[in-house]
């Protein structure tokens, strides 16, 4: 065993790129559930997100335009989500559900001529004197600007959510969607809002791994990131910075479990291949001790005549 | 032609309620089924085993009926797909993944018309063959361009599980990398999957932030070659299929599995009533085992030394596991020009001497 072999700076960076994608999907499904609805269809949109991305980046040679097309195809296919539950009203779990099925069985679709292609390289952000610090300079001045994005959105959704008008009424949406109509809110139009903005980040975040993290398109790529980022929602009980903690926690034992295996620390690879859901789920639960709770609304259907 | 579990669920109640006349009518076909462990596009193993499938089909055209259900997780969800299949009419069925082992031998039972073909496990019945390839014999080639390829003397070696055919991999590249250069490391991880990118790429960047310069792998995906041109300087092998997309560099050569021989030779059997239980291990010198091409990234002289050990492997000349040879703990286990028998490598769990840390148990 020898630990020295292990860079903790090279650690820290790939532990931020590993955790992305967990990330964007997270934060995005938050925002959903806050609004009073349950969409289990995030892997279905990553993978969509994912193959859209990848599609258009190496068909207009420009990453950034695959990013967007990855936003924009996993908030259309969150269409087809809300179509079922918010105007046909069907059952959310299962509407979820047909979704990540379909999500999956439509990206390997998309991806047939995609197999074994090179996608053009996202550059990483190269700040002067910055990114040439030792330590501070790989950890936080030169990686891709999506992993910044992300922890933006993390703000963002922390701010609006907190502080603003908006992340209120959305909250009393999700809360008590029958108070919120009383009160003249548009229960369904901020909750396809919701839903849209979920699909754009469930998409994102497939995205940044087929165009960042691995990179490349095989089918079924995301392989159940989608599924761990809706529990991290639940764990992390619904709080914007909790998300980011329990993904970067994830991530980091991720990345540092196959570091401890490299290096052939003397604890059973059993051990280190389960730490990262075991530690995430025990830290979270811990924190969760307050009095935080699931939105009162979530997974229920709203009908404005009842 | 697709087949999602969904409708194979809906197809076979139809079956069921069909009863005799349209069992009578499966009759004229040869009605083949594969269970596959991951999704047909992932340009490894279950891609080559779905090229068997399509050849099969190339083969006898009218003849037969191929069907296929592509990432089926291991455990119980593997018995009722093929439970499924069994019911739809099916009278071959390979399940190609060790991991279908259990779930095959309980179905079979069940089903002791239907024959079943479980690759790469030991579990045998009346009703079930097992059959795998040697692909250390591969992993010999390997070993050799990797020991003199590596200038940090570090290999990085992606594991699946630790299970007899992998480890036998790790063994056999081992001890050939060793024979070339004395100074070589292996360092082994276990990603506990067949198939996840994501995951598997962050292997391979984690044993390149190690010092590894070579990458061998024994998961399916291609992902690996894909990190590895993203740091450079490093190269990879195939797995299972060629990538050749990723040559001539980061991948500078493959193992290649050949099934359409052997799917085609079992499907004749069941079509001639001529089919019977057995055990099938075949390696180079019969094709089951290809060598991919060795890319111009490797000098000429190793490329020469690699083939020459190719061929003296394929007449049956050598035998990667030829002694001395010792175990890890550093207890005899061949002695001079003793080669290993193939009971004790296909339970092999020991590493051989030089390798550190321990296998998963």
């Amino acid at each position: 065993m020898d630990l020295s072999q292990i860079n903790p700076v090279l650690l820290i960076a790939s532990l931020m790129v590993a955790a992305t994608p967990i990330l964007l999907a997270a934060i995005g499904e938050l925002v959903v559930e806050r609004a009073g609805v349950l969409n289990l269809g995030v892997e279905g949109m990553m993978i969509t997100g994912a193959i859209c991305g990848f599609a258009v980046a190496v068909e207009s040679g420009s990453p950034l335009f695959g990013f967007v097309a990855a936003a924009v195809g996993g908030a259309v296919l969150s269409l087809l989500f809300v179509l079922l539950t918010q105007v046909a009203l069907a059952n959310q779990v299962a509407s979820g559900l047909a979704l990540t099925l379909f999500g999956l069985g439509l990206s390997s679709l998309l991806g047939q001529g995609y197999v074994g292609l090179k996608p053009p390289p996202t550059p990483r952000l190269d700040i002067p004197v910055l990114s040439d610090l030792p330590v501070v300079g790989p950890i936080l001045f030169s990686h891709d600007p999506v992993l910044y994005f992300g922890i933006v959105v993390v703000a963002a959704t922390w701010a609006l959510l907190k502080f603003t008008r908006a992340g209120l009424i959305l909250r009393a949406v999700g809360e008590n969607h029958d108070a919120a109509h009383a009160l003249g809110y548009k229960v369904v139009r901020i909750r396809v809002l919701a839903i849209l903005f979920g699909g754009a980040c469930a998409g994102l975040g497939g995205a940044y791994i087929s165009l960042i993290r691995v990179p490349q398109w095989t089918e079924g790529m995301t392989a159940g990131v989608g599924w761990i980022a809706l529990a991290l929602v639940v764990f992390a009980s619904w709080k914007p910075w909790r998300v980011l903690l329990g993904a970067y926690l994830f991530g980091g034992l991720t990345v540092l479990q196959l570091n401890l295996q490299a290096a052939g620390v003397a604890i059973p690879v059993e051990y280190l291949a389960m730490s990262p859901y075991v530690i995430t789920i025990v830290v979270l639960v811990i924190l969760s001790a307050d009095k935080s709770r699931a939105p009162a609304a979530l997974g229920r259907v709203f009908h404005a005549t009842r | 032609m697709t087949i999602l579990r969904r409708t194979l669920l809906a197809t076979a109640a139809a079956a069921t309620a069909l009863g005799l006349a349209g069992g009578a009518m499966a009759q004229d076909k040869t009605k083949v089924g594969f269970v596959y462990v991951g999704p047909v596009g992932d340009g490894g193993w279950t891609h080559e085993h779905d090229m068997g499938r399509k050849a099969v089909e190339a083969e006898f055209g009218d003849k037969v009926e191929t069907v296929y259900v592509e990432n089926v997780a291991e455990g119980p969800d593997a018995e009722r797909v093929m439970t499924q299949m069994a019911l739809n009419g099916a009278d071959l069925i390979f399940t190609t993944s060790f991991g279908f082992m259990d779930p095959t031998i309980n179905v079979a039972k069940k089903f002791p018309d239907v024959k079943f073909e479980h690759a790469t496990g030991y579990k045998r019945a009346d009703n079930v063959s097992t059959y795998s390839a040697r692909f250390y014999e591969g992993r010999a080639v390997q070993g050799v361009i990797a020991g003199h390829m590596t200038e940090s003397n570090i290999v990085g070696y992606i594991g699946s599980f630790p299970i007899p055919e992998v480890i036998r991999g790790i063994n056999s590249a081992y001890i050939h990398a060793k024979k070339v250069n004395p100074d070589v490391q292996f360092k082994i991880v276990w990603a506990y999957t067949w198939f996840d990118p994501a995951k598997e790429a962050d292997a391979a960047k984690v044993l390149i932030e190690q010092g590894a310069d070579v990458i061998l792998q024994h998961t399916d995906s291609t992902a690996p070659h894909a990190a590895a041109a993203e740091k450079g300087g490093v190269i990879t092998f195939g797995q299972a299929s060629d990538m050749a997309e990723y040559a001539p560099s980061p991948r500078v050569s493959s193992i290649i599995d050949n099934w359409a021989p052997y799917y085609i030779a079992r499907t004749k059997a069941v079509m001639d009533g001529t089919w019977a239980s057995m055990d099938t291990w075949d390696g180079i010198g019969p094709g089951m085992v290809g060598i991919g091409e060795i890319t111009d990234t490797v000098p000429a002289e190793v490329k020469e030394e690699a083939m020459a050990l190719k061929e003296s492997i394929a007449s049956g000349e050598y035998h990667p596991f030829t002694g001395p040879l010792k175990k890890q703990d550093g207890s005899d286990w061949l002695a001079e020009g003793e080669t290993a028998d193939d009971g004790t490598l296909a339970g092999m769990n020991f590493y051989v001497e030089g390798i550190e840390g321990d296998i998963p148990q």
